[in-house]
């Protein structure tokens, strides 16, 4: 799959200029409110008619077409679920309209475990339930790309934990592109499998996930207290302090108990500001986790701190320390340092799935 | 008919809930048609469109009244060719009575019909085109449903309107008993008669057990409708 997005448009107090070409898998646009994100799906949509636009998904050309023949599925924010029709007469609307057989309906059901609500009306249902259903009615559509625009921006976070494995597993067991839209990073690390950073309009940066979370030049970009490197880690074993051991390429690392059973693959977001440099291996300290790498490009900022990319085993860390700290260790590529990390720094929030691409 | 009603009221009353019935039908689908212009089109002439949809609400009845004359009657200049080619008229038959309150009923009710197609979002319909409805599929499955209750109230106030109306009726189509003597033409009439007063004050009395039903049929209508759409 891919999609190609080429769009000018000027709005009254900004332009909007967009190349980009996404590959498949879930490609996040992650970017501040008013940066131009929605406005990015809306073309892709059709809800908004650029001045100048080209959107082009496997060779065939969209942007002529009037939102009802594009075949894209939109789950926006607010659910927007139709209020005098029943849980299922929703989840069909896309199939009943254009006269096609309801196809996957129990798959879909059970994917985002909305099979007791069926019969139940909208107004009855609570923000989580109510985009759950929106999903599985934008997938029933049978759409060749799923677009979200901020689908969890509305929910408070206990409901956001309870949909984001949902999301999780709509971007590892189907083969469907996914656009998501979210200006929430830690949401980001732990979806995304592509990023484009969007600024004011513009594209800003665009890059795997993993590579966009763990470059320095692009971390300001994300936002300096939510920088964070995503390591791939496989769940080793539950210990009987409550701790989990999960093997990284870098080594072995502990963290709260992590759900899954041994062998499962997550994917663990670190924030750059929870990561603390040494260069001979601490003894004697109450953190648990030190991991051994390198440093592989320091990036300053216009502040006192300094983003220091380092590399352990085969994947990428951040560690956000001030500019003393980096000339007092003598930091320059190169180097051999430790990292370490506390294990309550990690919330559970920040630990999910990985995708099996990844 | 009861008895203590005459048979020249019993007929008015018939007439009167025919002609009502009939311009309430027949200007729904024109009212929605022109309430969704007015709430959702963007085009020139839409302050026009506006204006001439409430002109008859400012108008003096009678005048109203003369223009349809001038315009329907044998001689109008839709009229004559109405006659013409159809062989049909509206002037001074029950059918111009109908017209008369059709027009007249048509502000309220596209005034009510445009208000609820204005409360729905939006946003809703977008999803739905999305999901693969055309705008003509989406009105149908999305628009009309949610405005329901709008359509109703409108086509009570229409109907309650028509019920009433007397200015523009009694000029376009004058008050001839059994083919356009309508309710308060009737009540007019009994009351330009010596000792006429007490046929005039049933037919009030039937005009008020009329709205009165009228308003409990669309409350009750609306309350069901509107809890359906609440999504309860």
């Amino acid at each position: 799959m891919t999609l190609e997005i080429h769009l000018r448009h000027d709005f009254p107090d900004f332009r909007l200029e967009i190349d980009l070409v996404l590959p498949g898998g879930l490609t996040c646009l992650f970017g501040r409110s008013g940066s131009g994100k929605t406005s990015i799906v809306n073309a892709v949509a059709g809800l908004l008619r650029p001045d100048e636009a080209r959107i082009v998904l496997d060779g065939s050309v969209l942007n002529d077409l009037p939102p009802h023949r594009r075949e894209v599925g939109y789950v926006f924010q607010d659910a927007r679920l139709f209020p005098h029709m029943t849980v299922a007469e929703n989840l069909t609307y896309g199939p009943r309209v254009r006269r096609r057989r309801v196809e996957g309906m129990a798959r879909v059901v059970e994917l985002l475990g909305i099979g007791g609500l069926l019969s139940r009306r909208p107004g009855t249902l609570s923000g989580g339930e109510k985009q759950r259903v929106a999903i599985g009615r934008a997938l029933l559509a049978a759409p060749r790309i799923l677009l979200m625009d901020e689908p969890l921006a509305a929910l408070d976070e206990a409901r956001k934990a309870e949909i984001l494995p949902y999301i999780e597993a709509l971007r590892d067991e189907t083969r469907l592109p996914i656009l998501y839209v979210s200006h929430a990073l830690p949401e980001v690390a732990r979806l995304a499998t592509s990023i484009a950073v969007i600024e004011a309009g513009r594209v800003a940066a665009m890059g795997p996930a993993a590579e966009i979370l763990s470059d320095p030049v692009t971390a300001p970009l994300l936002g300096l207290r939510d920088a964070g490197a995503v390591l791939t880690a496989r769940i080793a074993s539950h210990e009987d302090d409550g701790l989990t051991r999960l093997e990284t390429s870098a080594g072995p690392l502990w963290l709260p108990h992590v759900a899954g059973e041994p062998g499962r693959v997550v994917r663990v977001r670190i924030a750059a500001q929870d990561v603390i440099l040494s260069r001979d291996r601490p003894v004697g300290l109450s953190a648990l986790n030190i991991l051994p790498g390198a440093v592989v490009a320091l990036h300053e900022g216009q502040g006192p701190g300094v983003i220091v990319r380092l590399s352990l085993g085969s994947e990428f860390l951040l560690a956000r320390v001030t500019r003393r700290s980096a000339l007092a260790l003598g930091l320059a590529p190169g180097v051999a340092v430790h990292a370490v990390l506390k294990s309550v720094a990690v919330a559970q929030a920040d630990i999910g799935a990985a995708a099996s691409s990844g | 008919m009861p008895d203590w009603l005459s048979p020249e009221a019993a007929t008015a009353l018939m007439l009167s809930l025919r002609v009502s019935l009939v311009a309430t039908l027949a200007s729904l689908p024109v009212g929605i048609l022109v309430a969704y212009a007015l709430a959702r089109g963007r085009f020139v002439g839409h302050g026009l469109l506006n204006g001439l949809v409430h002109l008859p609400l400012i108008l003096p009845p009678v005048v109203t009244g003369y223009l349809l004359l001038l315009t329907f009657g044998r001689q109008g200049w839709i009229g004559a060719s109405l006659w013409d080619w159809f062989g049909f008229t509206f002037a001074f038959r029950w059918t111009g009575a109908a017209l008369a309150a059709a027009v007249m009923a048509f502000p309220l009710l596209v005034r009510a019909i445009r208000l609820a197609i204005e409360a729905v979002d939006p946003r809703l319909e977008e999803a739905a085109s999305t999901l693969g409805a055309s705008r003509l599929v989406v009105f149908l499955t999305v628009t009309l449903p949610l405005i329901l209750p709008g359509i109703i109230a409108g086509a009570v106030l229409a109907f309650a309107k028509a019920m009433g109306e007397f200015g523009a009726t009694i000029t376009f189509v004058a008050n001839i008993p059994g083919e356009t003597q309508t309710l308060p033409t009737a009540i007019y009439a009994f009351l330009q008669v010596p000792g006429g007063d007490g046929a005039a004050l049933r037919l009030v009395a039937v005009s008020v057990v009329v709205a009165m039903v009228a308003l409990a049929v669309s409350e009750g209508l609306s309350r069901r409708v509107a809890r359906r759409i609440a999504g309860k």
